[in-house]
C-alpha cells in the first residue's frame, strides 16, 4: 500500500489511541483527534488523504456538520464515516454530502484498511486527473496558470 | 368479574324496561276495570231499584183496586141486601168476574158477628169482635191486614171496608187469594237466583220467597235498613254470597217489596270482561318481557362485542407501542455497546500486532496469548452480531416495494428449511389458497418473517411432527397461518413472545429477536401477527398482510 496521510476523529480515547497505533504500525501516517472542531482546525493547516469520522459524538460538533466543513476545507480528502448504531438516514445524508462510504462499529481493522485503501485510490485518481488537467492547461496556456497562481497567493 | 358486570347491566335494562312498561299497563288496566266495575254496580243497583219500585207500584195498584171494588160494593148495597145469602153470592160472582183474586166475601155487623158469608170455608157465625183488625176497620173505614193464619189456619190476608148506613155501620170483608197475589209479586223474579217477595214491618214474609222460607217465617232482613221510599242494600248471606236487596215500601209503608239478586251471578258479565282484560294484559306483559330480554341481550351482546374489539385493539396498540419504545431504546443501547466493543477489538488487534514481534514469538505462552486473543475476538464478534441483528432490521426503514407472490415466497422459504426439517423427521405440509392476489411489498422481508416463523415451528416441535402452512385471502387481507403440533406456549408467556430477547431456546442458540423483527416487519406493512396456542396441542401463528395492489408500470 502506498504511503498516505490519514486523520481519525473519534471521541473514544481508547479506540482512537489504539487505532492510531495500529494504523501507524502499517505505515499510514495517522493523526488522531477527539472532536470535530479539532479535526477542522488541523485540516486547515495540514492536508490529509483519508479521514475516518465517527458520526455520533456526544457534545460538540455533530458528525454531519463536521463532514460538511471538511469537504469545504479539503474537497479532495475522502471521508469514511463510522457509526456505532445503524442510523441509515444519517449515513445516507453523509453519502449525499460526499462521504466515501460508511462502516458499522465495531469494525475489523482489515475491513477498515481495505476501505481506506479504496478511498485513497479514489483520491489519488482524482489528484492525478487534476494534475494532468493542470499540466495540459499549463502546456496550452502557461500564462493563465501562472496568473491563477498569483491570484491564489494574493 | 367482567361477565357479571354485563349480567348486571342486562338485568338493569330489563328491570327498567319492565317497570316503565308494566306500571302504566297495570295502572291503566286497573283504573279502567275499577271504573267499569263501579259503573256496572251502579247500573245494577239502579236497575234493581227501578224494578222494585215499579213492582211495588203494581202491587199497590192491585191492593187499591181490590179495596176500591170492595168499597164500591159496600157503598152501593144495603146491609139488608147483603144479609141475603143469594145477593151476597151474586155480588161475589160479579166481583170475581170483574176483578178476580177474591177467595171469599163476608158481611160483619157492628157487633163483630159474621152475618153473611160466601166462600169455601165455614166461617158464618164467627165473632170477630176480639180480633184487632175489627177495631181498626171500625175506626178508620178501610183495612188491609198483614198475612195471618186466622180461623182457617191458612196464611191469607183480608181487605175490609166499613159502611155507615144511617145509625148502623157494618163491614164488608174479603179474603185475597194468596197464590194470585204472590204471582204478581213473583213476576219480578229474574235470573237463576233473583227473588222477589214482600215482608211486613217486622221482617216476616208476606209472600212465599222463591228459595228458602215460608210465608210468615222471619226473612232475616231488617226492614229498618230500608229508609225512604226505595233503597238498595248489599248483604252477605250465611253462605258468604253477596246479595243485593232493593226494597220499595208499599201499602202506606206497611209492607216492603224486596227484590234480591246474587251479585256474583249479575257480575258474571263483568267478570268475563275482567278475565279477558287480565288475559290481554298478561299477554302484553309476556310480550314485553320477551322483548325486554331479547333487546337487552342484543344490546349487551353488541356492547360486549365492541368492548372486546376495543380491548383487542388496545392490547395491539400497547404491544406496538411497547415494541416501538424498545426499538428506540435498543438503538441507544447499541451505540453504547458498539463503542466499547470497537475499543476492545482495537485493543486485541493491537495485542495481535505486538505479538508478531520476534521477542514475543519466543515466549513459552505465545500460543496461549494467541488463543485468548482469538477467543476474545470471537466473543466480540458474537456480541456484535446480536447488536447488528437487532438493528439490522429496524434499520430497514424504507422497505423495497416490488411485486410479491405470497405463495411463491412461502414455497421458497419451505425449500430452504426442508432439509433441516427432514433431518428432524418433521413434515411440512402446505395448503395454499389459489386466489391470492399479487401484492406490493418487500419479498425479502416477507421471506425473513416466514423463515423465522417456520423455523420456530420446527424448533418448537424438536423431533417428529408436522408443520402446516396455510394461506388464504380474506377480504382485503392475506392470512398465512403456520401451525405446529409442538408442546404449545404457556398462556403467561404468550404475551412475551414478541418482546425482543425473549427466547425459550437454550442460551446461545437463539437471539430472541426473530419474532420481534418479524412483528416489526409485518407491522410496517400495515398488518399484524397473532398467535393461538394450546399447551400440549401446538401453536398457530397467523400473519395478516393487507392487500396492496402493485401500481401498473
Amino acid at each position: 500500500m502506498d504511503y498516505f496521510r490519514a486523520l481519525v476523529v473519534d471521541d473514544e480515547q481508547e479506540f482512537l489511541e489504539t487505532l492510531v497505533n495500529r494504523l501507524g504500525k502499517r505505515s499510514i501516517d495517522t493523526t488522531g483527534v477527539r472532536s470535530g472542531e479539532e479535526a477542522l482546525e488541523l485540516m486547515k493547516k495540514k492536508l490529509f488523504d483519508v479521514v475516518v469520522l465517527d458520526i455520533r459524538m456526544p457534545g460538540g460538533m455533530d458528525g454531519i456538520e463536521a463532514l460538511r466543513e471538511m469537504k469545504r476545507i479539503q474537497p479532495l480528502a475522502e471521508v469514511i464515516l463510522l457509526t456505532g448504531h445503524a442510523s441509515v438516514e444519517t449515513s445516507i445524508e453523509g453519502m449525499k454530502l460526499g462521504a466515501f462510504d460508511y462502516l458499522l462499529k465495531p469494525v475489523k481493522l482489515e475491513e477498515l484498511l481495505t476501505k481506506m485503501a479504496q478511498a485513497f485510490e479514489k483520491k489519488n485518481t482524482h489528484d492525478q486527473k487534476i494534475r494532468s488537467a493542470r499540466i495540459r492547461e499549463l502546456m496550452r496556456f502557461p500564462g493563465r496558470v501562472l496568473e491563477e497562481e498569483k491570484d491564489r497567493e494574493k | 368479574m367482567k361477565t357479571s358486570l354485563y349480567t348486571a347491566l342486562q338485568r338493569k335494562i330489563i328491570l327498567i324496561t319492565l317497570v316503565v312498561s308494566f306500571a302504566p299497563l297495570v295502572l291503566l288496566g286497573g283504573i279502567i276495570y275499577y271504573q267499569f266495575a263501579r259503573m256496572y254496580g251502579l247500573k245494577l243497583e239502579e236497575q234493581s231499584l227501578y224494578r222494585a219500585m215499579s213492582q211495588a207500584e203494581a202491587v199497590d195498584l192491585f191492593l187499591k183496586e181490590r179495596t176500591a171494588i170492595l168499597g164500591a160494593m159496600a157503598d152501593t148495597h144495603s146491609y139488608r141486601d147483603l144479609t141475603s145469602e143469594k145477593n151476597l153470592s151474586l155480588l161475589f160472582q160479579v166481583m170475581n168476574l170483574r176483578a178476580g183474586a177474591f177467595v171469599d166475601l163476608g158481611v160483619i155487623n157492628n157487633a163483630g158477628q159474621h152475618i153473611g158469608y160466601v166462600g169455601p170455608y165455614d166461617l158464618k157465625g164467627l165473632n170477630y169482635y176480639q180480633q184487632p183488625w175489627f177495631g181498626e176497620v171500625m175506626s178508620k173505614g178501610t183495612y188491609i191486614s198483614d198475612v195471618y193464619m186466622g180461623f182457617r189456619q191458612l196464611p191469607h190476608f183480608i181487605i175490609a171496608v166499613r159502611r155507615q148506613e144511617g145509625e148502623n155501620s157494618w163491614i164488608l170483608r174479603a179474603t185475597i187469594d194468596s197464590d194470585a197475589f204472590g204471582a204478581i209479586v213473583r213476576a219480578a223474579q229474574v235470573g237463576r237466583t233473583g227473588d222477589a217477595f214482600i215482608i211486613n214491618g217486622e221482617g216476616f214474609y208476606q209472600t212465599r220467597p222463591r228459595f228458602e222460607g215460608t210465608i210468615l217465617s222471619p226473612s232475616g232482613l231488617d226492614p229498618s235498613l230500608f229508609g225512604g221510599r226505595a233503597t238498595v242494600i248489599e248483604k252477605k248471606d250465611d253462605k258468604g254470597k253477596t246479595v243485593l236487596y232493593a226494597g220499595s215500601w208499599l201499602k202506606n209503608d206497611k209492607w216492603l217489596l224486596v227484590i234480591s239478586q246474587d251479585l256474583a251471578e249479575e257480575m258474571t258479565g263483568l267478570f268475563a270482561t275482567r278475565n279477558a282484560a287480565i288475559f290481554l294484559i298478561l299477554l302484553g306483559i309476556t310480550a314485553i318481557v320477551l322483548a325486554a330480554v331479547f333487546t337487552s341481550r342484543l344490546t349487551v351482546g353488541r356492547l360486549k362485542e365492541s368492548d372486546d374489539k376495543m380491548n383487542a385493539l388496545n392490547a395491539q396498540l400497547m404491544q406496538s407501542d411497547k415494541l416501538a419504545a424498545i426499538g428506540k431504546m435498543a438503538t441507544g443501547v447499541a451505540h453504547e455497546i458498539n463503542n466499547p466493543l470497537a475499543s476492545i477489538l482495537q485493543r486485541t488487534g493491537w495485542m495481535q500486532d505486538l505479538l508478531e514481534k520476534e521477542e514475543f514469538r519466543k515466549s513459552e505462552n505465545f500460543d496461549e496469548y494467541q488463543t485468548s486473543i482469538t477467543k476474545i475476538e470471537e466473543h466480540v464478534e458474537r456480541a456484535r452480531k446480536v447488536v447488528h441483528n437487532m438493528l439490522g432490521y429496524a434499520r430497514k426503514m424504507e422497505p423495497r416495494v416490488e411485486d410479491v407472490d405470497v405463495n411463491a415466497t412461502v414455497n421458497q422459504t419451505i425449500d430452504i428449511l426442508e432439509n433441516f426439517a427432514r433431518i428432524n423427521n418433521i413434515d411440512i405440509q402446505t395448503d395454499l389458497g389459489q386466489d391470492l392476489p399479487i401484492i406490493a411489498g418487500d419479498q425479502a422481508q416477507l421471506q425473513q418473517v416466514f423463515l423465522n416463523l417456520i423455523s420456530n415451528a420446527i424448533d418448537a416441535i424438536g423431533k417428529d411432527g408436522l408443520v402446516v402452512v396455510k394461506s388464504l385471502c380474506s377480504g382485503d387481507e392475506i392470512h398465512v397461518g403456520i401451525a405446529d403440533n409442538g408442546p404449545g406456549i404457556p398462556e403467561d408467556l404468550q404475551r412475551k413472545v414478541f418482546d425482543p430477547f425473549f427466547s425459550t431456546k437454550q442460551s446461545g442458540k437463539g437471539t430472541g429477536l426473530g419474532l420481534w423483527i418479524s412483528y416489526n416487519i409485518i407491522e410496517k406493512m400495515g398488518g399484524n401477527i397473532t398467535l393461538s396456542s394450546k399447551p400440549g396441542a401446538g401453536t398457530t401463528f397467523t400473519v395478516k398482510i393487507p392487500v396492496v395492489i402493485p401500481e401498473k408500470k
